[in-house]
């Protein structure tokens, strides 16, 4: 049998040794009328070699984005992820440990977590960061929470509308039995107005969760947003691509208090969604109030420096049933890959990566809406990903068609923002090339001619 | 001498000038970037990152890789943890591009073998909980509890019905009564009777028409099978209450019982534990849900449903023959349209990384040798208990399903040695210890769990050397673990004076 290892010698042995004569007897304090008479309605067993025709089946039923030229977005990502990152984290020792409980048996994780926490701030310009969360939506939820609890304040949190849709829906969930309004403020231009988004903030209002740049795409004046919430005595999250940080100014150096933020642009696998990797970063005054694991810096009996997990008193094996969160673990693996990816760029790889993605992205917008067929839909200025317009047959029909001729064009937006149901999401990565953009220009110009470098 | 590189941080390891990943030259317009951005936006300089070569970065990582305990690396009987082996096939078919390069807003068409595989998942772990429907969408089990608990609360909010108790056993994982906060309920703590099982009588005390759900671990964190579940469960039920399971511990009863049948109405599962997906050193596991029908319409949307399409739709499925003899296609749909439901619990899909590896390993045993896992498991805890309750007391009992508890409270009293002290000299000997600590209900507790893939071998050198240890002298196991690099950190200093980062001023310390 597959994984288990005791011959049937060995079981009679083990058998003989507990005094008992069979396995069956084991599960006596399991009452007869409890169990399961039947075997369980599962498919068959299949050996490895079954197994990996089976999967390379299923595998083969979908289009993998790397058979495509890819242009989704909206918060999961085709970034470039070096060798070394998969090399690193395929090691054994890394990927089927555990939660390091025993710091001796565990310095590797600790220091990972510690380096990770460090670039985390670097990269944020926040006092501290955890050790990771579940995904960008989860943690901006969660940092919902960590403001409702500092602040005192349960009557509402603000949102603007271009605030990612999931993230949205998530903070709801989580809202909707604590009986804290989700206001949200609509973004007719795009980007987040200020004034607007002060009047929309009371007296009781915990917070407000801004995305830089934006679910559309465009960068928002954080400065003026952290202003109008703060002199309203609201806390700010700052909800931000990791990669834009390469270029863009640091959330802390605008006075936000809490930045969450999907990592799975750091090194992760799009792998339909997930698993991801949750950022949350926040003020030092916010530090006992922050959930999830903390990994910090000591000296063992014998004064080496090394790495425990602590401020654990916030957690739920403690506090129970008064814990600031129920998360229990973190997203070690993916700590790891977001460590090795951010150190594999360094300074200067981060910033070429954002700077390629603000370049093509501005010249694929600019292709794509000399086609006659779309128009930009946003004026404001964006980083790597943009909306058009589909002036012509409808966007599901341009979609389809560009499907066909080899690219995955972007997200139609109309499933979340009706007034938008003629608009596509498009994004550009550093891997797209100048060749890749134009041919997608030319496919919504001509959707009827199949493109040859596609085929070829 | 020691190489004190190994020992270095990333950033004190960084030079000035040093690279490694460099982007090919732009192949578009090189526009000034003030030109796109406005000017506020743009930070003078790149984040202050490392500077390192990859040379310096994958030794790094590899050395830092030798300092961890693994279950590639060593025996790791963390109770409750269920730390098997992780078969080596389930990460080669999950990194297949067809599974790992997959957008989440792609279009369906192109998704119908993922979409398959996730509806298999569905049914598969319905089957096994002995429930109705499942979400897979909760990203770890302690967001499967509160995921559950905000179904319960939508359905009783649907009722009518205003419930605002969640009770929840001293013994049980210390997420219950935290994912129960979270979801806005009070909790409520029910004792634990002198068998180690829900105290009935306290249980009574505290359940009314204000109960929404009683969470029960079953089998409980003593590794029990707790025999008057169903009184439990028609107890609670009698109330108008639901009955929650907690499924840490599901490797134990495969096959075997099912949370459905014995009275359970939601429960979660841990794939990473019972269906052996890897810990990643904390994570990522996921924690679908598992419901009965009346609880369906609440579950996240979406939801992945099958509906049979004409085959002219669709040129990329597998064509089947429906009811009436027309060809038509098996197609997979995700299910957005849910108006009843609590909404989603987290951006796009789930872990589905995380579930396609459990796929490949439930795959890999069909219905019979998921059966023989719980029975091999429970084989291997029996017989590590009947060799380690000579060495330290086993408080409840002979017999266990799969892990037990073990004391060293009678060692701490007559020689000073503690849980914490045994725990540590094991990883001398090369064994990662077991769970100390927990369960709360017993007093200086060694929670141990050997699961199905170790080997008799293996458990025999355990035991052995944990009657070897208890000889020891005390002030040989104070001072353990003496061959790790670091011994006995200072976890108070950690904690009241807290350095969560590197600066480059005051590193070391």
């Amino acid at each position: 049998m597959s994984y288990i290892l005791n011959t049937p010698d060995d079981q009679q042995a083990m058998l003989a040794a507990i005094g008992v004569a069979s396995i069956e007897e084991l599960f006596a304090q399991v009452p007869a009328e409890l169990r399961l008479r039947r075997p369980l309605d599962l498919p068959p067993a299949l050996d490895e070699m079954e197994l990996t025709a089976h999967m390379a089946e299923l595998a083969g039923q979908n289009v993998a984005a790397g058979q495509k030229i890819c242009f989704l977005g909206g918060g999961s990502y085709d970034h470039f992820i070096p060798a070394v990152v998969d090399y690193v984290a395929g090691r054994g020792e890394f990927y089927t440990s555990y939660t390091p409980y025993q710091p001796e048996a565990s310095q590797g994780n600790l220091q990972v977590f510690f380096e990770y926490q460090t670039l985390i701030t670097q990269l944020t310009g926040m006092d501290v960061s955890n050790a990771s969360m579940y995904d960008g939506g989860s943690a901006a939820a969660e940092a919902v929470l960590m403001c409702i609890a500092a602040t005192g304040r349960r009557g509402s949190v603000v949102v603007p509308e271009n605030l990612h849709p999931e993230y949205r829906q998530t903070i709801a969930t989580y809202l909707s039995n604590l009986d804290v309004r989700l206001h949200t403020v609509a973004t007719p231009d795009g980007t987040t107005g200020a004034e607007l988004l002060a009047r929309s903030i009371g007296d009781d209002t915990a917070c407000v969760v801004i995305q830089q740049p934006n679910f559309f795409g465009c960068v928002e004046d954080l400065q003026s947003l952290v202003q109008a919430a703060h002199e309203r005595g609201a806390m700010v999250v700052a909800a931000v691509d990791p990669i834009s940080l390469g270029l863009l100014r640091r959330p802390g150096e605008f006075g936000v208090d809490i930045v969450v933020a999907e990592g799975q642009s750091l090194g992760t696998p799009m792998q339909f969604g997930g698993p991801y990797l949750g950022i949350m970063a926040c003020s030092e005054k916010f530090v006992r109030r922050m959930p999830g694991r903390i990994a910090g810096q000591t000296v063992d009996r014998r004064g080496n420096r090394c790495w425990v997990l602590t401020l654990q008193t916030r957690e739920q094996h403690i506090r129970r049933e008064k814990a600031t969160s129920n998360i229990c673990t973190n997203q070690g693996l993916f700590a790891l890959r977001a460590t090795v990816y951010l150190a594999a760029l360094g300074p200067q790889g981060l910033r070429e990566t954002a700077e390629a993605c603000l370049r093509k992205a501005n010249y694929a917008r600019g292709r794509l809406t000399q086609t006659g067929r779309l128009s930009a839909a946003f004026d404001a200025p964006v980083f790597k990903e943009f909306v058009v317009r589909d002036g012509d047959r409808g966007v599901q029909s341009l979609v389809a068609d560009a499907l066909q001729a080899g690219f995955f064009a972007g997200v139609p937006l109309g499933g979340w923002y009706p007034r938008l149901s003629d608009c596509l999401l498009v994004t550009v990565t550093e891997k797209r090339t100048r060749r890749e953009i134009d041919a997608l220009a030319n496919c919504v110009s001509q959707p009827n001619r199949r493109q040859e470098m596609v085929d070829a | 001498m020691r190489n004190t590189l190994a020992t270095q941080l990333l950033f004190e390891l960084s030079k000035p000038g040093r690279r490694d990943v460099r982007l090919p030259k732009s192949d578009v317009p090189e526009v000034a970037i003030d030109e796109l951005l406005p000017a506020g936006a743009i930070a003078a300089a790149p984040p202050p990152l490392p500077e390192l070569a990859e040379t310096q970065i994958v030794r790094h990582f590899l050395n830092l890789s030798t300092q961890n305990m693994s279950v590639d690396t060593h025996f790791y009987p963390l109770g409750s943890c269920t730390m098997k082996y992780n078969p080596k096939r389930n990460e080669r078919l999950a990194n297949l591009p067809g599974m790992a390069d997959l957008h989440p807003y792609q279009p369906e068409e192109t998704l119908q073998g993922m979409l398959e595989l996730l509806y298999a998942m569905q049914q598969i772990l319905a089957e096994i909980a002995g429930l109705d429907a499942v979400s897979l969408q909760p990203a770890a089990g302690a967001h499967g509890e509160f995921t559950a608990l905000m179904v319960a609360a939508a359905y009783f909010r649907d009722r009518g019905e205003r419930r605002t108790k969640v009770l929840t056993p001293d013994s049980s994982h210390g997420t219950n009564p935290a994912s129960a906060a979270m979801a806005g309920f009070e909790t409520v703590t029910v004792k634990s009777d002198s068998s180690g099982c829900v105290d009935l009588a306290d249980l009574r005390t505290k359940l009314d028409g204000q109960t929404a759900v009683f969470m029960i671990t079953n089998p409980n964190t003593l590794g029990l099978f707790d025999r008057q579940v169903r009184t439990i469960a028609d107890e609670v039920h009698s109330h108008g209450g639901l009955i929650y399971l907690d499924g840490a511990n599901m490797n134990a009863i495969l096959g075997i019982a099912r949370p459905g049948d014995f009275g359970a109405d939601l429960m979660h599962f841990n794939p990473h534990k019972t269906f052996s997906g890897p810990h990643g050193g904390g994570g990522p596991g996921a924690g679908p849900i598992a419901v009965r029908a009346m609880l369906e319409p609440y579950l996240p949307s979406p939801v992945v449903v099958k509906v049979a399409e004409n085959i002219n739709e669709q040129a990329n499925t597998k064509p089947s023959k429906n009811g009436d003899g027309a060809e038509c296609h098996d197609c997979y749909r995700l299910a957005y349209d849910r108006p009843k439901s609590i909404g989603r619990v987290r951006s796009f899909m789930g872990n589905v990384g995380v579930l396609v590896r459990a796929y490949c390993y439930i795959r890999t045993y069909g219905p019979a040798g998921l059966r023989a896992v719980s029975e091999n498991a429970v084989l291997s805890a029996n017989y590590l208990l009947a060799r380690v309750k000579h060495i330290l007391p086993v408080p409840h009992g002979d017999r266990c399903l799969h892990e037990f508890v073990a004391t060293a409270a009678r060692l701490k009293a007559e020689r000073g040695v503690s849980a914490m002290d045994l725990a540590k000299r094991l990883l001398d000997y090369g064994f990662h210890a077991p769970t100390v600590y927990f369960p709360l209900t017993v007093r200086e507790s060694m929670m141990i769990e050997p699961t199905e893939t170790e080997s008799k071998e293996t458990l025999d050198a355990f035991a052995e050397t944990l009657s070897r240890i208890v000889e020891e002298s005390p002030e040989l196991l104070h001072d353990a673990p003496h061959t790790t690099a670091i011994s006995r950190p200072d976890e108070v200093a950690a904690a009241r004076n807290p350095v969560l980062h590197w600066s480059p001023a005051g590193a070391k310390p």
